[in-house]
């Protein structure tokens, strides 16, 4: 029997040697990940109302990204929570203020080729790029987790979104994933695993690769996923590279073909991420903040493409960055990434979620016009509902903020 | 009782604003669904029901979208489909999401009945009978007995007492 990278990984969890999609499945969870929102300060009283301990310490990681930078006694009281928490619960990977979960995650070694696992918020999918099964749960379907270990899950289709060639300079994985969602919309994925392959997914980085298995969200799907390679064993610094791939002619549900060498950079305009067209078609908006954040928008790679458009540059708006990770920030300061994006006049926010998730500390104002390389443009997300976003990739998110309207990067790049 | 109808896409930002997530239920019900409707949180009665196009819930993880829903007295939630993880979290809260491929025949303000048994909606107003999708097997005594919080205590004192 032919079997997707899903149905390897969802067996392996679940004890047997294959299953069928469609079939519903108990699986066995090799990693739990919470964030400070829905994690610590929802479980915590779940827990204690069931009498109940946590199944396994070491396979729960705790991250804080939502509510810090701590701003207000709310979120003061909710990060304290979270500290609080992990110490009684006796959770060892915790990570405070160390930046996005999703981005802090693998860069701490918690995810490996074949895993399955599940996190707290909605774009856990990311960790699908590193040939894992994971996927978003909400704060009681994680106390079920967290109780017992295991989860239920339907045993997904197999969506191949398969690129050949290679993407223009200019062009990144963010066009890819705008693309897609414009394509088929925001229940494209029909909460089926999504898998990316060919030649122009292979040649992406990791932290690439994390930003098309993150936006599987926005197109729907339960989990992204890509199959594990030397770029995967690299990024991770594994001894030994465990392949976990769909096995050549398994059945898959729909298997879509795309050359990216012919993709344009993309624009998601206001308040949908499938609300997507080429960047050319929209010259003649004039945002006034771009922004620069985000699991999907700021980890290292996305900052060096902001660079290499603003390198010698000035901007002409309001240019917020929120690097994605510390060890991001620290990496890009020292190559020199960070001096040439403050050079071209950008202000630097604290580690996090940021504007991104509209949880407090910095939203947009009312009737603010953006453009962000965040994932999500939803009507009132990132701040006052009057407010409007355009998603784009860090590279077009760069070159609008020099020219001072929405503008294609390649011009910039020439 | 009365449905309040919504369009495709609803997405938890535009159900729950994010500001408000800091806060208890109680204060974020009072914003549910404002951008769009703004008279639902202050007129909605128990009973009432949701009826929703595609993609109803898609977006983020946060429980609190079905939880406000729950609080406000929603008795369940019709749509042509729902976003993959909010259909979890709101079953998960013991609030039913029931799929009805025809929700697009009920008009706002409709007066509606469910019938469990049948898996079917009885629109008063129109006089049809709208076919629904039964929940997941695996799934109803969880539903029964009011969400994953209240069967895992079920769980665990049946573990104790045996």
């Amino acid at each position: 029997m032919k079997l997707t990278l899903a149905q390897k990984l969802v067996a392996r969890a679940a004890g047997r040697s294959s299953v069928t999609p469609g079939e519903i499945v108990t699986c066995k969870v090799d990693l739990a990940m919470m964030h400070d929102s829905g994690g610590p300060r929802r479980v915590k009283p779940m827990l204690e109302r069931l009498g109940a301990k946590v199944w396994d310490p070491s396979k729960v990681v705790v991250i804080t990204d939502h509510y810090v930078p701590t701003y207000d006694d709310e979120s003061r009281k909710i990060i304290r929570i979270a500290r609080d928490w992990v110490r009684e619960a006796g959770i060892g990977n915790f990570y405070d203020e160390q930046g996005i979960c999703h981005v802090v995650l693998p860069e701490r070694g918690h995810l490996r080729p074949g895993m399955f696992a599940v996190g707290g918020d909605s774009h856990s999918p990311t960790g699908g790029a590193f040939a894992a099964y994971m996927f978003g749960v909400g704060a009681t379907e994680m106390l079920g987790v967290l109780v017992t270990g295991e989860i239920w899950l339907k045993v997904p289709h197999t969506i191949a979104m398969d690129f050949s060639g290679k993407v223009s300079p200019g062009v990144s994985a963010k066009d890819i994933m705008l693309f897609l969602i414009g394509r088929f919309g925001l229940d494209g994925g029909q909460y089926q695993a999504v898998e990316y392959r060919g030649a122009a997914i292979r040649a992406l980085p990791m932290q690439e690769r994390m930003t098309l298995c993150n936006m599987t969200a926005e197109l729907g799907g339960q989990t992204g996923l890509i199959s594990s390679d030397q770029v995967t064993k690299d990024f991770l610094k594994l001894p030994n590279l465990e392949a976990w791939e769909s096995d050549a002619d398994a059945p898959v549900l729909a298997h879509h073909r795309f050359n990216a060498s012919d993709l344009a950079p993309q624009v998601a305009a206001p308040h949908s991420p499938a609300n997507t067209k080429a960047v050319t078609e929209f010259r003649d908006v004039k945002p006034t903040l771009a922004y620069i954040g985000a699991c999907t928008g700021a980890k290292l790679e996305d900052l060096r493409m902001a660079s290499l458009v603003l390198k010698g540059r000035r901007a002409r708006m309001r240019l917020l960055v929120a690097p994605a990770s510390l060890r991001d920030q620290k990496a890009a300061e020292n190559e020199g990434t960070l001096k040439v994006l403050q050079d071209a006049g950008a202000e630097f926010l604290g580690l996090g979620c940021g504007i991104c998730a509209g949880y407090g500390g910095n939203v947009l104002g009312e009737d603010v016009v953006a453009i962000s390389s965040t994932a999500r443009n939803f009507k009132g997300r990132m701040g006052a509902a009057s407010s409007q976003v355009y998603l784009a990739s860090p590279y077009t998110v760069a070159a609008t903020a020099a020219a001072g309207r929405i503008c294609d990067p390649r011009e910039l790049l020439q | 009782m009365k449905a309040w109808v919504l369009g495709d896409d609803i997405d938890t930002d535009v159900i729950v604003p994010g500001r408000t997530m800091k806060f208890g239920i109680e204060e974020i019900a009072r914003h549910c669904l404002e951008s769009v409707s703004p008279s639902f949180a202050s007129s909605v009665g128990k009973g009432d029901f949701i009826v929703a196009g595609r993609n109803f819930g898609c977006g983020s993880s946060r429980e609190q979208a079905p939880g406000a829903l729950k609080y406000l007295g929603v008795a369940a939630l019709v749509a042509e489909s729902f976003a993959g993880l909010f259909y979890r979290n709101a079953l998960n809260l013991g609030l039913a999401a029931l799929v009805c491929v025809e929700a697009k025949r009920i008009r706002d303000g409709d007066r509606l009945e469910l019938d469990f048994h049948n898996s079917s909606i009885a629109d008063l107003t129109t006089g049809e009978n709208l076919p629904f999708e039964p929940i997941p097997g695996h799934l109803m005594e969880m539903v029964r007995d009011g969400g994953l919080l209240p069967h895992l205590e079920k769980r665990l004192k049946c573990r104790t007492t045996s």
